[in-house]
């Protein structure tokens, strides 16, 4: 990695002193880190003046970036290492770069490339998903397959599933997304700056905070903005009314994945106590219009924080009370404990995150190794259970809601008050990269933001922790029952639109 | 089974009284603006510049709720001098004109279709399709079947199969990876039914207006019966409308 620059998270870096290197040294720091334990965190190709560039930005306990001159084809880094598998595929088919020898090279959302090229796939896109690319099928006598979505059941996003089956038992589950995708990067990169936040705020609705962070974050170090400690905690304390909420809601969905009622009920409506602190905290009960570059749009006064304190006083128990249920009874734990397991190896190989990483031993949490807003000085949670089946990602989501709230509560104690909200006109550093990274509930968000010569945003790169853990659901199929799919599923609860951008 | 009495004993009886009994949202929900349409021309012409959703008429001072993401900007900007969120959820119409308003909406009962009434009075079951939508609206639609809103004792469900349903509930700008399953779904749902767009995805395309990736208004390919505006739209909103328009 001597060749790369080291980095911090959410700083302003001139892109002059990103080492453009050969693609061949390049190719080789990337999978030198890969093979050292380090992650992806972007990879993506971009148009400079013309000619198309890779930016590669990876995690050990430190940051490093590094850039390249983009060939239009090039020798593969999935070949040698799993952890660039669908970052190249993402490349190829929004550049049309194409990865030669990449394993397991199809489309990732289905869409034309943005550089005119010809499209690597040999897709026409008048036509629908997946155009021209054959679903991964096993053959044999016993063998048959089960087609699942775009739409599906229950009042869920769309996407497609392949279940390859003997009997009752997944061979294979193949996952073809894209149904969601809006275009946002696209539009991030053209449309004017007013737009930008509400944009953010919808690339995944259950992690409004997350991204919303992310990018007012990211257009703080590029415009020289400084956040005051006030507008720090709100935001803190958002991002964990956040993590908080979704947990609580998944657990009871797990519940009643393996038909055990009472708490699906209970947690369904607790979810909803939570999701009403934020809305108590900024006036909608996703976050949205609450974290703006330079702050917070609302003040958290006594008012609120009383509110806040009392309210989680009263849930606490609560939450306690119906996680010991779920979790003391031998019908769940019969269903939970070894369903659905993805191995540490696979893990690291993938580069799965947040809380299904975690669940398998995967220490990483954004919030310690990379602490934006209030948490360096916040105490890190401990999870011992990582078996990486359900129930470890199920333990890991019961206990981060116990973590969290004591986080929110040291928050609430806090005397510092955010100053008032002004919206101001920002204007970006020219030349610039930044890249911002922060511990949504899923896992890793990051945003990264090029700007050009004159301060406009050349290219802006989203990524959604499901982009990496998809991947881990279907793996998790594996030799499974195809009715512990929905276990499954929502122990992992990906996202969609997230992924499909 | 000892822990199941304990925790049910605890819980104890939590469904809304709604609509028997009015709720009372925090005083920062931000629900209808009201629109002071004689302010200083200036103001309203600075907050039309800064609204994200160009959702602002500087002529009529109106807000196209269809457009508009409830995000405040507007009220902040002036100071309330222009526009004020009010707590009121009651935001859905029968119209797409009737989304342009200065802060009053039509009696949503009133312009219900009659024969929607009489056919789906006593039982509703919806289809929903979720088209491109950053599951907000999904989750606070989801959110009505928790034991708070309880939304099937008021007959109205959320059905798996389009051919069981009676309509469909849209949320999202209608990717244009999902029009074709989009038109299919509703294709599938026998007649007559009713069409429901939820969120300023579904009515206008929302936070992702003029991307070319989407179809922006559902509308344009299926008519629409019933809007339920917002970003997403308040539980509250979606229950006051479905009850008010099919009740």
């Amino acid at each position: 990695m001597d060749k790369l620059l080291h980095i911090q998270n959410n700083e302003k870096v001139n892109r002059a002193d990103i080492p453009n290197l050969p693609f061949a040294d390049l190719r080789q720091q990337l999978l030198a880190c890969a093979a050292a334990g380090g992650q992806v965190v972007q990879f993506f190709a971009y148009e400079d003046q013309g000619t198309s560039k890779l930016m590669a930005v990876m995690r050990t306990d430190k940051l490093y970036v590094g850039g390249c001159d983009a060939p239009d084809s090039f020798a593969s880094l999935t070949a040698e290492s799993e952890k660039f598998h669908m970052f190249e595929r993402e490349i190829g088919e929004q550049h049309g770069l194409k990865a030669e020898g990449h394993p397991w090279y199809k489309m990732v959302r289905y869409h034309a490339n943005y550089s005119g090229k010809k499209d690597v796939f040999d897709n026409d896109y008048k036509e629908d998903i997946p155009g021209n690319y054959p679903y991964f099928s096993v053959e044999g006598d016993t063998v048959h397959e089960v087609a699942v979505g775009p739409v599906h059941a229950g009042i869920i996003e769309p996407g497609h599933f392949r279940f390859q089956c003997c009997g009752e038992r997944v061979f294979h589950l193949e996952i073809q997304l894209g149904y969601q995708h809006r275009g946002v990067e696209k539009l991030l990169q053209s449309v004017a700056m007013k737009r930008m936040p509400i944009i953010a705020e919808t690339i995944a609705g259950d992690t409004t905070i997350g991204h919303g962070l992310c990018q007012a974050q990211a257009i703080e170090a590029l415009a020289g903005i400084e956040v005051d400690e006030g507008a720090k905690i709100v935001r803190t304390i958002a991002l964990e009314l956040e993590r908080i909420a979704n947990h609580v809601g998944d657990l009871g969905a797990l519940s009643i994945d393996v038909a055990f009622g009472p708490p699906a009920a209970y947690f369904g409506r607790i979810r909803g106590e939570y999701l009403n602190l934020t809305q108590i905290l900024g006036g909608n009960r996703f976050g949205r219009g609450l974290v703006r570059a330079g702050g917070v749009t609302h003040v958290m006064g006594d008012e609120q924080k009383k509110l806040l304190s009392d309210k989680l006083a009263e849930l606490t128990p609560e939450v306690e009370h119906v996680s010991e249920l779920i979790f003391s009874a031998p019908s769940v734990q019969a269903r939970f404990d070894h369903t659905g397991t993805v191995s540490r190896d696979n893990a690291e190989k993938i580069g799965l995150v947040g809380y299904a990483g975690r669940a398998c031993g995967l220490k990483y949490d954004a919030r310690v190794s990379f602490p934006t807003e209030c948490y360096g000085e916040l105490p890190a949670n401990k999870n011992e259970k990582t078996d990486g089946d359900v129930c470890s990602r199920a333990t890991v989501r019961r206990e981060e809601i116990m973590h969290s709230t004591r986080l929110i509560t040291s928050l609430l104690d806090k005397k510092e008050e955010a100053k008032s909200y002004t919206p101001q006109e920002v204007q970006l550093a020219p030349q610039s990269f930044v890249v911002s990274i922060n511990e949504g509930w899923r896992g890793e968000v990051s945003h990264c933001i090029l700007t050009d010569e004159k301060g406009g945003i050349l290219r802006y790169k989203v990524k959604d922790p499901s982009f990496h853990n998809w991947t881990g659901l279907a793996l998790s199929l594996r030799d499974e029952g195809i009715s512990d799919f929905p276990l499954c599923n929502k122990s992992f609860n990906l996202s969609y639109c997230g992924f499909d951008l | 089974m000892l822990q199941v009495i304990k925790n049910r004993m605890e819980q104890g009886y939590r469904t809304s009284k709604y609509p028997k009994e009015q709720i009372n949202l925090y005083k920062r929900f931000r629900g209808l603006p009201k629109v002071d349409a004689k302010c200083d021309a200036a103001l309203v012409t600075r907050c039309a510049d800064a609204c994200p959703q160009d959702a602002i008429n500087t002529e009529t001072c109106q807000i196209d709720l269809g457009r508009c993401v409830f995000c405040g900007l507007c009220e902040t900007l002036s100071g309330g001098k222009f526009a004020m969120f009010s707590q009121n959820f009651e935001l859905g119409t029968a119209s797409r004109e009737d989304l342009f308003t200065t802060g009053d909406l039509p009696a949503l009962a009133e312009h219900a279709k009659k024969h929607f009434k009489k056919l789906f009075g006593r039982s509703l079951q919806l289809r929903q399709i979720s088209a491109g939508g950053c599951n907000a609206c999904e989750a606070d639609t989801n959110v009505l079947n928790t034991p708070f809103f309880d939304l099937s004792r008021f007959g109205i469900q959320f059905v798996a199969s389009p051919r069981h349903a009676d309509g469909i509930h849209v949320t999202g700008p209608i990717s244009e990876n999902m029009r074709a399953a989009t038109i299919t779904t509703f294709e599938a749902v026998p007649s007559p039914k009713v069409v429901i767009a939820s969120g300023a995805c579904a009515i206008s395309g929302g936070p992702f207006y003029g991307s070319e990736d989407i179809v922006g208004d559902l509308n344009s390919i299926i008519p629409v019966d019933l809007y339920i505006p917002g970003c997403p739209p308040h539980p509250l909103t979606t229950l006051h409308a479905l009850l008010n328009y099919f009740k």
